[in-house]
């Protein structure tokens, strides 16, 4: 099932993340990556079958609360550390969306 | 030479009236300024709002000596892991995305802190958005070793256990993700310790993978750890994964008698790869519980040897999804417009520029993980295997109370030895990351050091919310040797 990792893969999973990298990481990260995944094969030599996967250690567990209305934060401290917003308009501002 | 104080004693100091808060405050950021341009162990000192914090705590004692009592950690300062928000101080994660994050609010442990008395000092360095083994990943540069400043404090609250080490603070919090407590309290010879995951809120520690992290103390005794935990843990209706469970009284546990009490040693994972030095100071520090009452027993886990491979790829996959919301939008760094850029081309400039090496490569093997194809064959996979080491763990808890091993194959490696192979570095925390994987409670305790007096820490790994017990037998293990007083070269303890 392991593959070995080219750097048409990593142009994808890169796209994937929204990561633009440069010539120089593709290449770096195609070797580290294949190698990094040719160790984590060993995993796949072990039997689970009918093995339940464990996601989060707890047991499953609702938590119930009061639908109670609270403070929260101020629109000053909430577009405080973004990098273009209108704190007047209540807006974060992006560039354009459409090419 | 006379040990540095430890928490409890500064506490005690304060809360008698011997010393003020402002002066305890102002003798921690005097060593900070002495000794820390050598260490880099703060990314930011709060001088204001820890002297502000100071003279309240003196003007509260002036007027209730007997609210006093009532608050455990008492004018002691702390010094904070930068990726746990704190109101007002920049919080980094060591990384240029947020290099300028200013939080509006206070994690749910800061809270807890300075409601028992505390005062925040500072930020300490890291490696960036915790990952990492050796510090190095800081995007501000590295923490040096107190012990030796050519080698790593460890990682990746290196910052945290380095200032406990060279005494800048008496206690200090930090996250462990895959060790990243207990690994640089062991390599920088201090008490390290990663509760019981549930214990300690997360609401305010920035996320790198959700179902491994918990938030915990540095000390340079046990009962100081103890103390902090206490202080800290307990439900908290912001983050929906803390447990209700009461919180035992930890430090009034430090007993000293651990008569009776089984210690499971895994012989089969300590025999390869393990440093002779470590191995020795490990061994001896068994014969110290064993001749204190406590039962050695040999166990067995044999899935233990595969955690490596199977952290990498769960934690990987949780950071790929944690780390989607740093897109230069809301907050942190956005990458400069060229010409007319557009919005997607914004998202991937910014991440490109706004992270480091490492982080990338783990979003990168993340993101594979969990994408189509080979979803079953990794990313699901490991979550079985995961299943099989909790029911190695299960299994040895059948015969042992407590389980013991080293906390990391070598004491203090080199800085750049493993910078460029990331699997070496990764094989650094062959030890530590099971009781992630599991959720178990686990502390690293000084147990000796090296013939090149490099320092080793002893593990030992307690039953699901158990850290009493690994507690009390780490504390009676502190009681019969001297480690903790023991203070690096050129650095006073005064």
């Amino acid at each position: 099932m392991a593959s070995s990792l080219t750097a048409a893969d990593v142009e994808r999973i890169a796209a994937l993340a929204h990561l633009e990298l440069d010539e120089a990481e593709k290449a770096l990260y195609t070797k580290q990556l294949a190698g990094i995944l040719a160790y984590a094969a060993e995993i796949q030599q072990i039997d689970t079958t009918g093995v339940p996967p464990t996601s989060h250690v707890l047991p499953q567990q609702s938590t119930e609360r009061d639908d109670e209305v609270r403070p929260s934060l101020a629109r000053e401290e909430s577009l405080g550390n973004a990098p273009d917003a209108s704190v007047d308009d209540g807006l974060f501002k992006v560039p354009r969306v459409i090419g | 030479m006379t040990p540095p104080p430890t928490a409890g004693a500064l506490r005690d100091a304060f809360v008698s009236g011997a010393r003020s808060a402002d002066d305890i405050c102002r003798a921690a950021l005097a060593r900070i300024e002495r000794h820390d341009p050598a260490l880099h162990a703060f990314n930011t000192v709060a001088a204001d709002r820890a002297l502000a914090r100071a003279a309240e705590l003196d003007r509260f004692r002036a007027r209730s000596r007997t609210g006093l009592e009532a608050l455990p950690l008492a004018g002691v300062p702390v010094a904070v892991k930068d990726t746990i928000c704190t109101r007002g101080i920049r919080t980094t994660a060591s990384s240029r995305m947020l290099e300028q994050f200013v939080p509006p609010y206070d994690a749910t442990a800061i809270i807890r802190l300075e409601r028992a008395g505390a005062i925040v000092i500072g930020k300490t360095n890291c490696d960036e958005f915790a990952m990492g083994s050796s510090n190095e990943n800081s995007a501000f540069g590295p923490v040096r070793n107190p012990w030796d400043r050519e080698r790593t404090p460890g990682g990746s609250s290196g910052g945290s256990a380095a200032a406990v080490a060279a005494a800048l603070t008496p206690i200090a919090l930090g996250s462990d993700t895959g060790g990243s407590i207990r690994q640089p309290a062991a390599l920088c010879g201090v008490v390290g310790l990663k509760p019981a995951y549930g214990r300690v809120s997360r609401y305010g520690l920035m996320a790198f993978a959700s179902s491994l992290e918990q938030i915990g103390p540095f000390g340079r005794t046990v009962a100081d750890a103890a103390h902090v935990l206490e202080a800290i843990a307990g439900v908290d209706p912001c983050d929906a994964t803390t447990v209700s469970l009461p919180v035992p009284p930890l430090a009034a546990g430090l007993t000293g008698d651990i008569r009776g009490l089984r210690i499971g040693v895994p012989r089969a994972l300590l025999d390869e790869g393990v440093e002779a030095g470590v191995r020795r100071a490990v061994t001896d520090a068994l014969a110290v519980l064993e001749a204190r009452g406590g039962r050695l027993v040999d166990i067995d886990l044999p899935r233990a040897k595969h955690a490596i491979p199977v952290y990498y790829l769960v934690a990987t996959a949780e950071a790929s999804s944690n780390l989607a919301r740093y897109d230069g939008v809301r907050y942190g760094f956005r990458a400069a417009p060229e010409g007319d850029t557009d919005l997607h081309t914004m998202y991937c400039r910014t991440r490109d520029q706004g992270f480091g090496p490492e982080v990338k490569r783990r979003i990168m093997l993340g993101t594979y993980v969990l994408s189509a194809g080979y979803y079953e064959a990794y990313y699901l996979k490991a979550q079985q295997v995961r299943t099989l080491i909790r029911q190695d763990y299960e299994a040895a808890f059948e015969q042992v109370d407590a389980v013991a091993m080293p906390t990391s194959p070598t004491a203090a490696f080199r800085l750049g030895e493993k910078l460029a192979d990331p699997l070496q570095m990764y094989l650094a925390d062959v030890f530590t990351v099971s009781a992630n994987l599991t959720g178990l409670p686990a502390v690293s305790v000084p147990c000796g050091f090296t013939p090149s007096r490099l320092p080793v820490g002893l593990q030992l790994v307690g039953r699901g919310f158990d850290e009493a017990t690994i507690l009390r037998i780490a504390d009676a293990y502190e009681r019969d040797t001297g480690w903790w007083g023991q203070m690096p070269e050129g650095v006073d303890a005064a």
